[in-house]
């Protein structure tokens, strides 16, 4: 309970900011509609000079209810959003194209694969760096060049890329999921490869000289000490990682023409200027990183325990 | 007793030994022309300030560093020889065990990289902990031991593959007073009980004559050695042995060949 409380405390001052923000985002609308219709409406006054949409809310507090029941809002509220959200998941079949569980689970698939590919590259990487200083001289740069570039420049490109290469035909998958592996893994190897090599590089020079006087070979100070030691950081940037395949797979589903995912339900959202859709698969993204990052955590916790760390 | 113990062939025998070290700032000489025959049960204190190349000739012994001038043998061979042979193991200052292996765990890891079958491993891990009175801890954590018995098992994972030789560099150093007297003490017991050769590299004056049959009196600028003192203490000592007037006489001497040392630069 009390490990609640300062997150509780939180999130209810989110709320009531966004609560007495709907209606400044909206009445602009509602004013218009009312005076579209012949009723009257009070101008902003003086105070309109300096603060526009705080004036004309106060001026026609009579209009604030409706500013939280749009169909189609500036600013949705939040109970808008669940309810959309409910609608949206427990209120329509699985298999249907509104449902935001189906599109969810088109989001997870890929989020899954390109974390999947993403670590393994970044740990291969980071193996292969750490024990050679010229293949360090040769790769981190362009890894780190590689995460200078935007992802929504190169996403479109890697789509037509591995489009007409018909990757996805050799591998037997969709094109689609293709692409958006490849872009989430992009996102999601470079957190771990950093995270790796300064896990790999984190034994002391006391614990290599205690090794040396075993005469014990690379692979062995690999194995039972270099390796081991990595764990905890690479639990780090496995949360990294995952977070940003999540982002890095609706960047994929963004521009492509998906019709599927979290992020064709945005830009879906957004082409039919349906607010509401949008913010409703925000938060069913923002949902998915957090079921994802406490899945992690819980690898943690279960792998971290058995290598003896305090409880 | 003494005669045979001077007739013993040497274990580690240094001749003319120097190493400089190439740094940033210039060659730093951190040993110069060291001469020195340590015997077999030998218990050898090298004590002296920062910078007189204490542990660095240690670290020779071990083939940790390469010495650059001279000779230096170990039971008879080359330091990297004799390492591969196991002639010795190694305790630092810090414990260092793996957090993510437990006790006994941690006094396999030397046994898994030599090669030791299972039963072997298992029935040394419970000798050795026997050896440093660290009985039934073999299941625990390190984060679940004081610091003392840290120590005390990282001594047992150094005793566990049957070396002859021990080198310890200030393994009781980061201790406190009353913990370092009962590991000392305790460190002769397991002297006496295997006959090993002991290196020992220590700050402490008191440490260096409770404990050692020879005692390497060194200073720096550079590296060497300043006086060798071969204690008349018997090799059984109880802790009041401090107040005798032998052991008061032999920490005089440590004390003044520290000073001289110290009066050269």
């Amino acid at each position: 309970m009390t490990r609640a409380t300062p997150i509780l405390a939180v999130l209810a001052l989110i709320l009531a900011v966004w609560y007495l923000a709907v209606p400044m985002a909206n009445i602009q609308w509602e004013v218009d509609q009312a005076a579209r219709a012949g009723t009257p409406t009070n101008p902003a006054g003086a105070l309109g000079a300096v603060l526009p949409q705080t004036a004309l809310v106060l001026a026609n507090p009579d209009l604030i209810p409706a500013t939280y029941a749009q169909e189609r809002p500036v600013l949705p509220a939040p109970h808008q959003i669940v309810e959309e959200l409910w609608k949206t998941t427990a209120g329509t079949k699985l298999s249907s194209k509104k449902n935001l569980v189906y599109h969810g689970l088109v989001t997870l698939t890929s989020t899954f694969w390109g974390f999947v590919v993403g670590s393994l590259l970044g740990i291969v990487m980071a193996v292969m760096i750490t024990r050679s200083r010229t293949v360090e001289m040769g790769l981190m740069p362009w890894a780190i060049i590689s995460q200078t570039v935007p992802v929504v420049a190169i996403a479109p490109m890697i789509v037509v890329l591995s489009n007409s290469a018909g990757l996805g035909e050799h591998l037997g998958v969709e094109n689609r999921l293709v692409s958006k592996v490849i872009i989430a893994a992009y996102l999601s190897y470079f957190p771990v490869l950093v995270g790796m090599i300064k896990g790999l590089r984190s034994p002391d020079p006391m614990q290599l000289d205690l090794l040396k006087t075993y005469s014990a070979s690379e692979g062995q100070g690999f194995f039972k000490l270099r390796l081991p030691a990595s764990v905890p950081y690479l639990f780090a940037s496995l949360k990294v990682g995952i977070a940003a395949s999540l982002v890095g797979t609706i960047v994929g589903e963004l521009p492509t023409g998906a019709v599927e995912g979290l992020g064709a339900r945005m830009l879906v959202g957004s082409q039919f200027g349906s607010p509401i859709m949008v913010w409703a698969a925000l938060f069913a993204a923002a949902i998915l990183g957090g079921v994802l990052i406490s899945i992690v955590r819980l690898a943690e916790g279960l792998v971290t325990r058995r290598m003896g760390v305090r409880a | 007793m003494k005669d045979t113990l001077a007739t013993a062939s040497p274990v580690i025998s240094a001749q003319g030994v120097n190493l400089v070290f190439q740094t940033g700032d210039g060659p730093v000489h951190a040993l110069k022309d060291v001469n020195l025959t340590i015997n077999k049960g030998d218990f050898v204190s090298f004590i002296g300030p920062s910078g007189c190349g204490k542990t660095t000739f240690l670290r020779a012994i071990a083939a940790l560093e390469q010495p650059t001038g001279g000779t230096l043998t170990v039971n008879g061979m080359a330091p990297d020889e004799a390492r591969r042979g196991r002639a010795y193991g190694y305790v630092f200052q810090a414990a260092g065990l793996y957090p993510w292996r437990t006790i006994a765990g941690n006094i396999k890891l030397p046994l898994e990289i030599m090669g030791f079958d299972k039963a072997e491993q298992a029935a040394r891990v419970e000798r050795v902990l026997d050896l440093v009175d660290l009985a039934g801890f073999g299941k625990k954590f390190p984060w679940q031991l004081s610091g003392g018995m840290q120590q005390r098992a990282s001594i047992a994972r150094a005793l566990a593959f049957d070396a002859d030789i021990l080198l310890m560099d200030e393994p009781f150093g980061a201790l406190d007073e009353i913990v370092r007297d009962r590991l000392n003490e305790e460190l002769l017991k397991l002297w006496a009980r295997t006959g090993k050769t002991i290196g020992f590299v220590t700050h402490s004056i008191p440490e260096a004559v409770y404990l050692s049959t020879k005692i390497v009196v060194m200073s720096p600028r550079p590296g060497r050695i300043t006086d060798v003192i071969d204690s008349p203490l018997p090799r059984e000592r109880p802790l009041d042995i401090r107040d005798t007037p032998e052991f008061i006489q032999i920490a005089h001497r440590v004390r003044e060949g520290l000073r001289a040392g110290h009066s050269d630069d």
